[in-house]
């Protein structure tokens, strides 16, 4: 009997298909007809549309940028500002996060009880409370400092006021950026010659002679740039000029209650995590290292840590998320940060819909950029026999 | 389906503006009540007290209407409305009339289907120091750091004010009221602004007002007006000439001590104002005794600022722009005859 031939529609691949194609057109459709409405009703109200206003003058002031801003720059350079802000405290609150909480994770499983007990009341205490009151309470602190007239002084030239931390910093001039530019150049050139000396070390089982000349190369080698180009590396020392100070670097009390806030609260889950990274890993690895005689620190750093780190950095890549995206209650303690900026813009321009998409696509691209990163880190630290052969 | 829904809107809107067309004054006049649209909160224009008894320069012109149609000045039910709610309650008819702080611009007159009565306040946007700082002008805050929120025009005025004068300044922007001038008390920023009957409600609140000043440059320009709806003619030159005559009163120099003397009067202005030469009542549909009533009931405009706002209230405001033309100010009356 010959078989009848199934009709497409039977065969349950080409239905997964179909059922497949046709939720994406449903759902490209509805999106297609949100974006026709709300443009459709922004016109029919007279409201404008587009980025054209990126382009425009902003009109209000910046409390710290890193590059120069005026109120006569764009919403553009604005939003680069504030973009930037983000950045800054994101990127600082990230690396200061993940050494505060590999520290506290390892603290907590210390044989020593007061360090294990601070560390675990540290770690519940921080992350039961929510991490705006603890905003709050960070700036709170800062901003009874004393004032800018009676900052305090502890060194020369560095001041401690309700205005925020202010450093001597050197002026950047044009030999001085040449130098900065240079220094990848000599980084690169000590990386390799590190490895030319390990390589030897490991062929011959000791040292050679002026090994230690490799350390050199990085004073050495930033000396004698500074002196070809001529960088005099002034330093730029604060001083009081009105009631702000002008010159030299600043942190200001806003900058540091975010940064603070955000790496106490984050590394508490960090520390969690760090600690579940450790206790995976197996006791007899570290009994075995232990019976050829390794020292306790030389455990932790050879043998625990880098099998620890399989299993700590994926959550660790979504904490460091969470702090990128918490960064945005920056504007409950006056940091002007990209969220901030963006709803002046979208205030004064009464582009809602632009500067919140600006919003999202620049959170999202940071994001994906971040898992990325620690993705293709993650994948270097897999063992390279696991079972996906 | 879009058709269907405009058509739906337009017939509801259509149904809403004929209740309301010519209605509003008819409306209250048989009710027996004003409804007035009022600020959840905000010292000096209107504020209720632990009894619900609400007080306030805005409140006052609102209970001014009330006894010009209705002869009573309690006869008035305060509705409460946030920045969001006040002009949807205004539109939709919850209240007749908008006595909340709300500036006068061409966009809000033409786009929202209202109408202006005449300005009860005129404020701006100010900045406020503490004391002992020795500022005296805006012009001497070079440099220094000032407070705000963030997502105003207040943002940018400041910003226009230092430009055009040549100075550099560092803004520090707060989102929460409370936490804004928290952090203005701790002396993180020098000075902090917004509107100055503002500065001068949160002044009244710190623990010690009077280590703060609020310097005299306005730097924009904020005229707060009651609001009607459009469509009742009537209904408008009532509430118009209401705040008219707390204004007239004070120019003719009738305050609510003096009225009973005053309808003795032989000047023919104070005459036709008071009703003793009936004509004004008439022309407004009201009591001819209506601008006798309010004056002696709550008073003149001077009366009305003196007891919310003046020198002797927390809020210790200066007349300012809010003095009679005779005296450098912007209030001024046309003529009741």
């Amino acid at each position: 009997m010959a078989e009848r031939p199934i009709a497409f529609w039977r065969v349950p691949e080409v239905r997964a298909v179909i059922y497949q194609a046709s939720a994406l057109a449903a759902l490209a459709a509805l999106l297609a007809f949100l974006a026709y409405t709300a443009i459709d009703n922004l016109q029919k109200q007279n409201i404008a549309t587009g980025f054209a206003f990126l382009w425009k003058e902003s009109a209000f002031d910046i409390g710290e940028t890193l590059i120069p801003y005026s109120p006569l720059n764009s919403y553009g350079r604005a939003l680069l500002v504030g973009f930037l802000n983000t950045l800054k405290v994101a990127g600082l609150g990230i690396v200061l996060t993940v050494v505060l909480g590999t520290l506290l994770g390892i603290a907590r499983l210390s044989r020593n009880g007061l360090v294990a007990g601070l560390a675990a009341g540290y770690v519940e205490l921080i992350r039961n409370v929510p991490v705006l009151l603890q905003l709050f309470f960070w700036y709170a602190l800062f901003r009874n400092l004393p004032g800018p007239v009676e900052a305090l002084q502890p060194v020369s030239g560095v001041f401690l006021c309700n205005r925020g931390l202010m450093l001597p910093f050197p002026l950047l001039g044009t030999p001085e950026l040449w130098v900065l530019a240079s220094l990848p150049v000599i980084i690169g050139l000590w990386w390799w010659a590190s490895r030319r000396t390990g390589a030897r070390r490991e062929l011959r089982g000791r040292e050679g002679p002026g090994a230690w000349l490799v350390h050199l190369i990085l004073p050495a080698g930033l000396l004698l740039v500074s002196l070809a180009v001529g960088a005099s590396w002034h330093l730029d020392v604060p001083v009081l000029q009105g009631r702000n100070f002008r010159g030299g670097a600043s942190l200001s009390p806003e900058f540091g209650t975010l940064l603070f806030g955000l790496v106490i609260y984050t590394g508490a889950f960090v520390a969690e995590i760090v600690r579940a990274g450790i206790l995976s890993v197996d006791q007899g690895q570290i009994e075995a290292a232990k019976s050829i005689g390794l020292k306790g620190s030389h455990i932790l750093r050879l043998v625990v840590l880098p099998q620890a780190l399989r299993v700590i950095i994926p959550p660790l890549t979504s904490q460091m998320l969470n702090l990128t995206k918490n960064s945005s209650l920056a504007v409950a303690v006056g940091y002007p940060d990209l969220v901030s900026v963006a709803n002046t813009t979208l205030n004064q321009t009464g582009q809602a819909i632009e500067g919140i998409t600006i919003i999202m696509i620049v959170y999202l691209a940071f994001s994906l950029l971040t898992s990325a990163f620690m993705n293709w880190y993650n994948r270097r630290r897999t063992l390279r026999t696991s079972w996906r052969r | 389906m879009r058709r269907v829904t405009a058509l739906v809107f337009i017939i509801v809107l259509a149904m809403v503006c004929s209740s309301f067309a010519g209605e509003t004054f008819e409306a209250v006049k048989k009710r027996g009540q004003l409804i007035a649209g009022v600020n959840t909160g905000a010292p000096g224009f209107s504020m209720p007290d632990s009894q619900g008894n609400w007080s306030g320069l805005d409140v006052d012109v609102a209970r001014a209407i009330a006894t010009a149609l209705l002869g009573d000045p309690t006869k008035v039910k305060f509705v409460p409305l946030t920045s969001q709610q006040r002009f949807t309650a205004l539109q939709s008819g919850e209240v007749d009339v908008l006595c909340r702080q709300t500036t006068v611009t061409l966009s809000r007159d033409t786009s929202l289907g209202f109408e202006f009565a005449p300005v009860v306040y005129y404020d701006g946007q100010g900045i406020m120091v503490p004391a002992d700082m020795g500022v005296k002008s805006a012009r001497q805050l070079d440099n220094h750091t000032i407070c705000m929120l963030p997502g105003t025009t207040t943002e940018r005025n400041v910003a226009d004010y230092f430009r055009s004068n040549g100075m550099k300044f560092k803004p520090v922007l707060i989102e929460s009221k409370d936490e804004l001038l928290n952090t203005f008390v701790a002396g993180r920023c020098d000075g902090i602004t917004s509107d100055a009957s503002t500065l001068a409600g949160m002044r009244a609140v710190t623990a010690d007002p009077a280590k703060y000043v609020i310097l005299p440059e306005l730097i924009s320009k904020e005229p707060l007006a009651t609001a009607v709806r459009q469509g009742d003619p009537q209904w408008k030159d009532l509430v118009y000439w209401t705040v008219m005559a707390l204004i007239e009163a004070e120019d003719l120099g009738i305050t609510s001590k003096n009225v009973d003397e005053m309808l003795k009067s032989d000047d023919p202005n104070v005459q036709r104002f008071l009703g003793v030469t009936p004509g004004n009542g008439q022309a407004l549909g009201v009591d001819e005794k209506w601008a006798y009533n309010i004056i002696k009931k709550i008073g003149n405009y001077a009366e009305i600022f003196d007891r919310n706002l003046g020198p002797s209230t927390p809020m210790k405001l200066d007349r300012n722009l809010n003095k009679l033309y005779k005296q450098g100010g912007l209030l001024y009356s046309p003529p009741f005859k």
